[in-house]
């Protein structure tokens, strides 16, 4: 078990280590999103802005301009909501290196509530032009990925991570390349394509079923965009069956960004776990995943109905 | 404005700061006349400004726009790039032949900056206001890590000031001592609804200013002497800068001075000779 942001903290630390130009710019949140371990080692290379988001992203936008490859992080909502214009102009218009952490992502984050749970970043930061998405699905991955948005990937990017300790199920040693979906379990009766902390949902899942004998492919979509397309395409074609799975609305962020891609090359039967269009609420992180219905048992039901939706 | 000495400009070079103002002021109603859109009224107003800037204050290099000791220049009131091209263009980063395809698609002069469409000159992109006083920040607080001369300017206006990531950045700059940052607000006291204080009252940007870390200059913004005394005092700040240039939308042609509605409209081509004449005198 390790959370996300242990992930973002020591994969900002060692791209830190290994290339001078990374700086990071703190929102006054620097423990809770992992930036304290760079901040440790490179005190002279963070810099302190509070909370003032918005400032925030242009200051990069400028360091960027200043040969530097800046990092900021709050928490999604803040990083990414808050900011979405800031992001589109100064940074995406601008085709900028700024690399933009979103921590507590999804409904893992608990206790602090609705205010709190990014459940729209995706939908939004996907839509940019320019804007490269990453999804990791554990902490290990979480490190590999933020390494990843400075060395494969030029422009701008969102890195959305967890905040709860969760099962870090990943190697380092496992290939993290940006737009390319990993294959986690192998099957041919449906797949689930799913993103973040569900991956681990997913595979539970695909065990479940496997006992069953029904056969599930898992596809760990952890880059949004650029999408793998071609995977989820090579998925509609063998297995014909698909669930998407994210802690997300439903609109708009990995179920739609499929959805789109298949409507327009693919048309396959598609069953979408989420968050249903509603704000979260307080609760503990594994109690509110069960009561929106976006743990393995939900997903396994999931699959089943999208395997009785099958194209004769 | 406190002055311990009296600064002799020759006058010779307020004469040439003048004749390069109005030129700019007719190539800004040329090149809109030609767009058959734009912003009007504030270009015209910051004509005397930018010839003070691009023709004397800014360390720059027009054949070489990627120099790495230049100062920088944000346009952060990106509607009024018009004025910024004609200044561009005329110092020498850019032939004055290509003003003519202001806002025409294809055009390296986009209807706000848009920097990747080529235009040498242009520092960030900008056209959403309040967001490039916080690029200013993060360019001058690179300068002083570097420990580079360059001295980073940042323009926006008096309604802009409304936006509150202008007050975010300006907080970051005196935190961070920023002394090689000189902000300058085009104070004309019009926006697009009409005189900034029935629109949203900005109260006294001096006291405001000053109570967020910077040092304060209220000056005429139509006068070059002015600006030159101001540019030449503000080296030696030790804090921020901010330069409030009260200026006349749409100085230069007389029957458009100080009307608001000349913010967002460009000038018909059969005005074009009448505004030219106002602006020759």
């Amino acid at each position: 078990m390790k959370a996300g942001r242990t992930g973002f903290g020591e994969g900002l630390l060692e791209i830190g280590k290994k290339d001078p130009r990374v700086v990071a710019l703190g929102s006054d949140l620097t423990v809770s999103t992992g930036m304290h371990l760079f901040l440790k080692e490179f005190p002279e290379r963070f810099f302190s802005f509070g909370i003032a988001e918005q400032n925030i992203i242009g200051v990069a936008a400028g360091m960027a301009l200043s040969k530097r490859i800046p990092f900021m992080s709050s928490y999604g909502v803040f990083s990414a909501l808050r900011t979405t214009d800031q992001i589109r102009v100064s940074i995406c218009y601008n085709d900028l290196p700024v690399k933009i952490g979103g921590a507590h992502a999804g409904l893992s984050v608990g206790p602090d509530g609705a205010t709190h749970q990014a459940l729209e970043d995706i939908a939004v930061m996907r839509v940019l032009p320019k804007m490269t998405v990453l999804s990791p699905c554990d902490a290990t991955q979480t490190k590999l990925a933020t390494i990843a948005s400075v060395e494969q990937v030029d422009g701008p990017a969102y890195i959305r991570y967890g905040r709860e300790a969760m099962p870090d199920f990943t190697s380092e040693q496992q290939e993290f390349v940006v737009g390319k979906a990993q294959i986690l379990s192998k099957g041919d009766d449906a797949t689930i394509i799913a993103t973040g902390h569900l991956v681990y949902e997913a595979l539970l899942t695909a065990e479940q079923l496997a006992k069953k004998g029904v056969s599930v492919r898992v596809l760990n979509m952890h880059t949004i965009k650029p999408l793998d397309e071609e995977s989820i395409i090579k998925a509609a074609a063998e297995t014909g069956a698909l669930v998407t799975a994210e802690e997300h609305q439903i609109n708009g962020g990995l179920g739609g960004a499929v959805a789109e891609v298949l409507a327009k090359r693919y048309p396959a039967p598609v069953e979408m776990i989420g968050m249903p269009d509603q704000f979260g609420e307080s609760g503990n992180p594994m109690e509110l995943l069960d009561k929106y219905r976006m743990t393995h048992p939900y997903i396994a039901k999931a699959v089943e109905r999208v395997i009785k939706r099958k194209a004769r | 404005m406190d002055t311990e000495k009296v600064i002799q400009h020759p006058s010779s070079k307020i004469i040439y700061l003048q004749k390069i103002a109005r030129q700019l002021r007719v190539d800004v109603v040329k090149s809109l006349a030609n767009a058959g859109s734009g912003h009007l009224g504030a270009s015209l107003g910051l004509a005397d400004l930018f010839s003070v800037l691009y023709f004397s204050e800014l360390n720059h290099r027009p054949a070489d726009p990627n120099w790495d000791q230049r100062d920088r220049l944000v346009l952060s009131i990106g509607h009024v790039a018009p004025i910024l091209y004609a200044a561009l263009a005329r110092s020498g980063y850019f032939p004055t032949e290509e003003l003519a395809t202001l806002r025409k698609l294809g055009s390296r002069l986009q209807g706000h900056p848009g920097k990747h469409h080529g235009l040498p000159g242009i520092e960030i992109s900008t056209g959403s206001l309040g967001q490039g006083l916080s690029a200013a920040v993060g360019m001058a607080l690179c300068a002083k890590l570097d420990k580079t001369d360059s001295r980073i300017f940042c323009v926006m206006g008096d309604g802009e000031c409304q936006e509150g990531q202008a007050w975010e950045a300006m907080m970051s700059a005196a935190h961070y001592k920023l002394d090689n940052l000189t902000l300058i607000v085009d104070v004309n006291k019009v926006q697009i609804d009409g005189p900034t204080d029935k629109v949203m009252n900005l109260g006294s940007l001096t006291h405001k200013a000053e109570a967020f870390g910077f040092e304060v200059w209220n000056i005429n913004g139509n006068n070059i002497k002015q600006l030159l005394d101001t540019f030449y005092y503000s080296k030696e700040i030790d804090r921020p800068v901010l330069i409030l240039a009260n200026t006349i939308m749409g100085k230069g042609v007389k029957p458009l001075e100080g009307d608001y509605r000349w913010h967002g409209k460009a000038p018909k081509p059969e005005e074009v000779n009448e505004f030219v004449n106002y602006i020759m005198g």
